[in-house]
């Protein structure tokens, strides 16, 4: 049976203003479900297999960080969620910021968006669901040179009227 | 013939456990109005632990997760075995002590409140099972577990406030609200995960192969309230299923001294009052 059917996942506010916050958790309310593909909103890194990241990394938290990041057991799945969290956003070159969590730990999946639309992350998750299956195999997801994968969000439909 | 039973009940136990538990998630969902994940998650969540890499702080802490997992096997056993029941008791209430030590072995400040929580826990529950046992003696005339099965009239009929009491005791045992102050099942987090928060990978799988474990023998007691007939034993193990459920959702957590003071006087004294009946 394959490790992919029960991800669990693990969400980390690294300096982040909550907006994908509230967008992630937005993802396991009725509308959305996420726990019909066995997701599990867990506080426990040790308990982890997905770790979401949200918000840009500076220089106080970049050591907690890492320090989550070592205690997810492999094999694990680093998504980045937020466009701040993929670069800095807008925070980019503020004198704290160091930038994307690329920066500190490696990262799987980056989901760009300000904040993300729960489709969005949906997606992301399934494709990180992917790619814990294939570092289960063994099978090499983010060798040098090889592009992670992004995904970009599919532009959202006006409103009526509008 | 004793010997097939207890086999059958070891290897057939973590899958109706698994099962009894993916139905509370789906049952859970669908109060909630969500679609809910498949029926056989907490099957697949053991899979997915026992293919994740182990991470110990140290030995005893495995030891003492095995050792749960021994002192459930031999509740079943000795049930199964129709042996006396206050040892079947003590094998239970031992089972939980390795819960509690293997949470107080390491230096998380959350997995030890989770495991002082824990013996809380068993203070509250554990004088309604004492009575569910002294409520048995009084109806077979023996602590032994394999008279009960040759009682003409059900356990339930004789019963029923001991009943309602034993199914707040399963509440507990199976970490429900109000009364999930230790660890938590599902989404919402409780000390994040109080005493099994320093397990993880196949050691958590342990854990929860034992939880398995005991959903069954905790189910398998409320059928052998009305052992006469198995039929109207597993209705009734799906009405207290379905009941646990919805207090489950419609409940708050609450805290651990208001479940041991609720624990002490509601279903203690509907106990005792059921007791007193046979003196009358």
């Amino acid at each position: 049976m394959s490790i992919g059917k029960s991800p669990w996942v693990v969400h980390f506010n690294c300096n982040s203003c909550n907006g994908c916050d509230i967008e992630l958790v937005a993802c396991l309310t009725p509308h959305y479900d996420l726990e019909r593909f066995g997701v599990l909103h867990v506080g426990n890194p040790k308990h982890a297999d997905i770790l979401v990241v949200t918000g840009a990394v500076n220089h106080r938290n970049a050591r907690v960080l890492k320090n989550v990041y070592l205690q997810v057991p492999d094999p694990k799945v680093v998504v980045a969620l937020g466009v701040c969290t993929s670069s800095g956003g807008v925070f980019a070159g503020c004198y704290n910021i160091l930038g994307g969590i690329d920066k500190v730990i490696p990262v799987d999946l980056f989901i760009p968006g300000c904040p993300p639309r729960p489709e969005a992350m949906i997606d992301g998750f399934v494709r990180a669901v992917g790619l814990l299956e294939a570092k289960r195999r063994g099978e090499p997801v983010s060798a040098p040179g090889k592009p992670v994968q992004v995904f970009t969000p599919p532009p959202v439909a006006a409103p009526e009227g509008a | 013939m004793t010997l097939v039973w207890c086999l059958l009940a070891l290897v057939l136990g973590p899958f109706v456990g698994a099962l009894i538990m993916g139905a509370d998630r789906k049952v859970t969902a669908r109060i909630q109005g969500r679609k809910g994940p498949p029926l056989l998650q907490p099957a697949y969540d053991v899979v997915k632990l026992l293919q994740k890499s182990p991470i110990a702080l140290n030995r005893v802490q495995i030891f003492y997760a095995w050792l749960h997992l021994a002192f459930l096997l031999m509740t079943i056993v000795l049930l199964v075995m129709g042996s006396d029941l206050l040892l079947v008791l003590f094998a239970h209430a031992f089972a939980a002590i390795a819960l509690v030590l293997g949470g107080m072995c390491v230096r998380s400040p959350y997995s030890r409140i989770g495991s002082q929580r824990k013996i809380m826990q068993i203070i509250a529950y554990e004088p309604t099972l004492i009575l569910v046992v002294v409520g048995i003696y009084f109806c077979c005339g023996s602590f032994r577990a394999a008279d009960v099965l040759a009682l003409k009239t059900p356990l339930l009929a004789q019963l029923p406030l001991v009943f309602l009491a034993y199914l707040a005791a399963v509440a507990i045992k199976l970490d429900k609200s109000p009364f999930d102050v230790a660890t938590s099942h599902h989404a919402h987090q409780e000390l994040i995960k109080g005493v099994t928060l320093e397990y993880s990978g196949p050691y958590l799988a342990i854990i929860e192969v034992a939880h398995f474990y005991e959903v069954f023998l905790l189910f398998g007691i409320i059928v052998a309230f009305w052992a006469t007939n198995p039929l109207a034993g597993i209705a009734l193990a799906s009405f207290s299923f379905f009941l646990q459920t919805v207090v489950d959702n419609a409940c708050a957590r609450l805290t651990s001294l208001w479940m041991v003071r609720f624990m002490w006087t509601v279903p203690l004294l509907l106990a005792l009052s059921n007791l007193a009946w046979f003196y009358a």
